[in-house]
């Protein structure tokens, strides 16, 4: 094991390991923010530069600091590294560059966005935005595109995180969308109309830290806070069945995995828990699930304000 | 008068076949290499002679390729690149289009040292028609016995391929160019882990520059302390200077380093001074991405010595009052050219060149070229300056690779040194439509 | 700023003549097994010198030639500027707008072809002869202003200069 600090709290992980997933390990409020990393999907991560921390010290080895900033999704700790994230200024100034960036070209359409109140970058603007934008240039638009005949691409809300991208590269078996054109012209597209259809393409939806790839079968349905999330579980031939069902009275809203506190896919039983389309979409008869109980929506998004998964709660089948 | 190195024999009739070129001493550094040196020797020789990467970067050679690894049984390779596309840049296309021999010697004896066996050359797709001529000589050294197995009898066998990028600056990053060649989009990637590690289809690669793979044969054929003897101090050897703008004479010179800027520019052998009688404004001495000087910070430094064409001078003062030898890029500007549309213009380039990958790079570049639009349009207004100087930092050393600091640098140096210029057109910008600011005066205390 | 880029419509994939794909399969056959990929760009390359511009059609033949998925050809055909997937003019001229240029009067260069052409940058010409395009460096700083047409370069052009071009151009053409 080797020991890293950050934000002055020193824990040991082991060797290998990012520093963002160090801080995940020691947990609270030292974790950085990420967007486009996503630990369940290899090869994602340092594109989106929210990550961003000051390495105060390299090592024991090698206690200077580094130059600039360091993507911590993607940097290896070495032992002995003085990691500074909410502790310097310098992150805290330049985290709010780049959610600045993320924003200048984002729609404030919230309250029309299915993501509102579980949008990591609702949450990020929250916490390092501007009240105000000096964005005066006119915003960049696409037209909404259908994926798929369950999928919705708003492409204006697009990070461009390729996290999608790499649902579809390690989930799927033949991909068909992907990143089209460069700079900030660069989109995610099919290119040519084409649907995607492949048992578990709406994975594509839950890793989506924005509004951008939104379940058809739950658009403006509801806004997610008014919904109680409870834990459910059906027998699935295709994958694990293990979910999480989106109720208001007796009706399934929506069904999404069930996503832990980073907003990730959970490991249950040594596996990540993605589920198939055909529970996604289709299962929308309480009928066929087996609810366990309340889910905990452990993020400080609007919807963890709400007062479902009390201690009172406990009794999935008494439904408001 | 500097010596020549690498170009003297450039316009040598026929010199682009393989007879010509080997009269004319081609491949000495083959032969020497494969037949009297170890691979090890080769790279010695490259560290002594202090070669320093002329894609830009500066980063010793020799340093770079004892980076290598090299794990049993796992193929390594040397990639050329040249995807030439700095503005400002034009040397390589030079050195290719006259001696595309002397690229290939460099690369024949330059893969040995690693002891790469398949060797790519990356060039862009433009310069198709050098991609043709380069094509034609290494079938020429196929023919010869340089290139396949077992050349000149040493056992060492070469594949060498050239190959075209699709229009994207990008990929003259190492690693976009690496994915590039992989047959990807040009998107650049996190490091660690670095090529010499990790490069092509995984494997250890070094990428180099094509001027620097063509220094190393002199390298090799009068030793490393020789050719650290031309120059002055860090900066050893000659150097292809690429001179564009508003010259008498622009085109490529291959100069010794620390020769005075003040004689590259105004002297016989050079430049011959600035075109159409005018007077010097201004000099991105080493591709776009340098930051700009003034006309009293060009033939000077802040502390009033001359300045050279070497990394150190160039750079004197820092950012404050330097710049950067950079690819050698050096692009003149006279009297009558505007500062704000030129930043405008480089701009537009990074914006356009951006591969879009990470948000700092995407969205600022695209967002600096809105603004400095409108500063040259005449609609910008004083905040807009700040604003600019504000997104320069935020892009600054904040992205995955230095296309970032490329685009930011330009448009800070800009406005530090020509702060009165961008004023003039927010509060003038009738008049900015119609005329051009003109020199700006040094300052009172330059 | 609309950005949009409206998806196309599929296309079967559509074969290229023998003397395209002879010269595929020896770019392709410069890489190691399995390594095909890598062809990608000279591959588009030789599809665009067949037929002048990158269609559908054309990219889907490529991803089945290079045994790939078609959105990897669109990915990566999207990515180079090079490639032209509209249909242009039996010319396209692409003139360098890029800072050196510009030193030397490529703003001028531009608005000349234009009125002569009686075009604007991005557009063709009725008869089909000319595209007229704006590209960033082309790596020819020294000898500007300059475009690039069918791979070559035409460098230190002035009015008399440009005119002797497009007439040239349109003769080859037109026989």
């Amino acid at each position: 094991m080797i020991k890293v600090t950050i934000d002055d709290v020193e824990i040991e992980v082991a060797p290998g390991t990012t520093i963002l997933n160090a801080a995940r390990q020691a947990g609270g409020d030292l974790v950085p923010p990420a967007m486009c990393y996503y630990s369940k999907l290899p090869g994602t991560g340092g594109k989106c530069r929210t990550c961003l921390v000051e390495v105060a010290a390299g090592s024991t080895a090698d206690p200077r600091p580094m130059p600039k900033l360091v993507a911590s999704c993607s940097t290896t700790v070495m032992d002995g590294m003085v990691v500074k994230n909410k502790t310097s200024e310098r992150v805290q100034t330049n985290r709010g560059g780049v959610v600045e960036f993320l924003l200048v070209n984002h729609p404030l359409d919230c309250p029309v966005c299915d993501q509102a109140g579980e949008c990591h970058l609702q949450d990020l603007g929250y916490e390092h935005g501007s009240a105000k934008t000096r964005y005066r240039e006119e915003r960049r638009t696409f037209s909404p595109i259908d994926i798929g005949n369950k999928i919705k691409l708003h492409m204006n809300r697009c990070i461009l995180c390729y996290r999608c991208v790499a649902v579809a590269n390690q989930l799927t078996d033949k991909r068909v969308h992907g990143v089209l054109h460069r700079g900030e012209h660069a989109e995610i597209s099919t290119y040519i109309e084409n649907a995607i259809d492949n048992d578990f393409s709406g994975n594509m939806i839950d890793v989506c830290p924005v509004g951008a790839l939104t379940d058809k079968t739950f658009r403006f349905k509801s806004r997610v806070w008014f919904l109680k999330p409870y834990e459910a579980e059906c027998a699935c031939t295709k994958c694990s069945g293990k979910a999480v069902v989106w109720m208001f009275g007796n009706e399934i809203f929506r069904v999404t995995a069930r996503k832990d506190k980073y907003g990730e896919v959970e490991t249950i039983e040594d596996k990540t828990a993605w589920i198939c389309n055909d529970c996604r979409f289709d299962k929308k008869d309480p009928s066929n699930w087996n609810l366990i109980g309340p889910r905990k929506i452990d993020r400080h998004s609007v919807i963890s304000q709400g007062k479902y998964a009390t201690k009172n709660d406990n009794n999935p089948k008494l439904l408001h | 008068m500097s010596r020549k190195l690498l170009i003297e024999h450039a316009e040598v009739p026929g010199i682009a076949s393989y007879e010509t070129y080997r009269k004319h001493g081609g491949y000495a550094s083959v032969e020497k290499a494969l037949k009297t040196m170890s691979p090890d020797d080769v790279v010695e020789e490259v560290k002594k002679s202090g070669l320093r990467g002329r894609g830009g970067a500066g980063f010793p050679t020799g340093m770079k390729w004892s980076f290598l690894a090299k794990p049993e049984g796992v193929e390594r390779h040397l990639v050329c690149n040249a995807d030439e596309s700095e503005p400002g840049t034009f040397k390589d296309r030079y050195l290719m289009e006259k001696l595309p021999h002397l690229l290939i010697e460099g690369m024949i004896t330059s893969s040995y040292a690693l002891g790469a066996r398949r060797s790519f050359i990356y060039i862009r797709g433009e310069f198709m028609y050098v991609l043709r001529i380069l094509e034609k000589a290494i079938a020429e050294a196929y023919a010869n016995g340089m290139l396949g197995k077992n050349i000149l009898g040493s056992g060492y066998d070469l594949d060498l391929v050239v190959t075209p990028g699709g229009g994207a600056y990008i990929c003259g990053e190492e690693t976009a160019l690496l994915e590039s060649l992989e047959g990807k989009r040009g998107n650049p990637r996190m490091k660690p882990p670095f090529p010499a590690v990790k490069g092509l289809w995984g494997n250890p690669t070094v990428v180099n520059n094509v001027e620097s793979i063509a220094a190393v044969v002199p390298i090799v054929n009068e030793g490393g302390e020789a050719y650290a003897k031309i120059g002055i101090e860090r900066s050893t050897g000659t150097k292809l200077i690429s001179a564009s703008g508003n010259l008498v004479r622009p085109g490529v010179y291959e100069i010794e380093l620390g020769l005075s800027v003040e004689e590259f520019i105004y002297g016989d052998n050079y430049c011959r001074g600035i075109a159409n009688g005018k007077k010097l404004k201004a000099c991105i001495p080493g591709g776009s991405s340098v930051p700009i000087l003034p006309h009293y910070l060009v033939t000077k430094t802040a502390a009033g010595t001359d300045r050279l064409m070497t990394y150190e001078s160039l750079a004197d003062g820092g950012f404050a009052s330097g710049s950067m030898l950079g690819s050698g890029g050096f692009i003149v500007f006279d009297e009558d050219q505007c500062i704000v549309r030129n930043t405008w213009n480089f701009a537009r380039f990074y914006a356009h060149e951006s591969c879009g990958q990470c948000s700092p790079c995407r969205e600022g570049t695209g967002w600096m070229e809105k603004v400095l639009y409108r500063l040259e349009h005449g609609t910008g207004t004083l905040e807009d300056i700040s604003l600019l100087e504000e997104i320069n930092k935020k892009i600054e050393g904040n992205t995955i690779c230095p296309l970032g600091d490329a685009a930011a640098w330009p448009v800070a140096a800009a406005i530090r040194h020509f702060r009165d210029e961008f004023e003039w057109h927010v509060k003038s910008p009738q008049e900015a439509q119609t005329r051009n600011y003109g020199l700006i005066q040094a300052p009172l205390e330059a | 700023m609309k950005a949009d880029h409206p998806q196309a419509v599929n296309e079967a994939p559509i074969e290229f003549s023998a003397t395209t794909m002879a010269e595929m399969n020896r770019v392709i056959g410069l890489f190691p097994e399995g390594k095909q990929k890598s062809a990608i760009l000279s591959v588009l390359h030789l599809v665009q010198d067949e037929f002048g511009w990158v269609s559908v059609g054309a990219m889907n033949r490529v991803a089945q030639i290079l045994d790939i998925q078609p959105i990897e050809v669109y990915e990566v055909a999207t990515f180079y500027t090079m490639f032209h997937l509209d249909p242009v003019g039996k010319n396209v001229l692409e003139v360098c707008r890029t800072g050196p240029c510009q030193l030397v009067g490529s703003d001028d260069l531009i608005t000349y072809i234009e009125e002569k052409l009686d075009i604007k940058v991005g557009e063709t010409t009725k008869d089909g002869m000319f595209t007229l395009k704006t590209v960033e460096c082309l790596g020819a700083c020294g000898y500007g202003p300059m475009l690039m047409c069918k791979y070559q370069f035409y460098e230190r052009l002035n009015k008399e200069k440009v005119n002797e071009m497009l007439d040239a151009m349109r003769e080859a053409s037109n026989s």
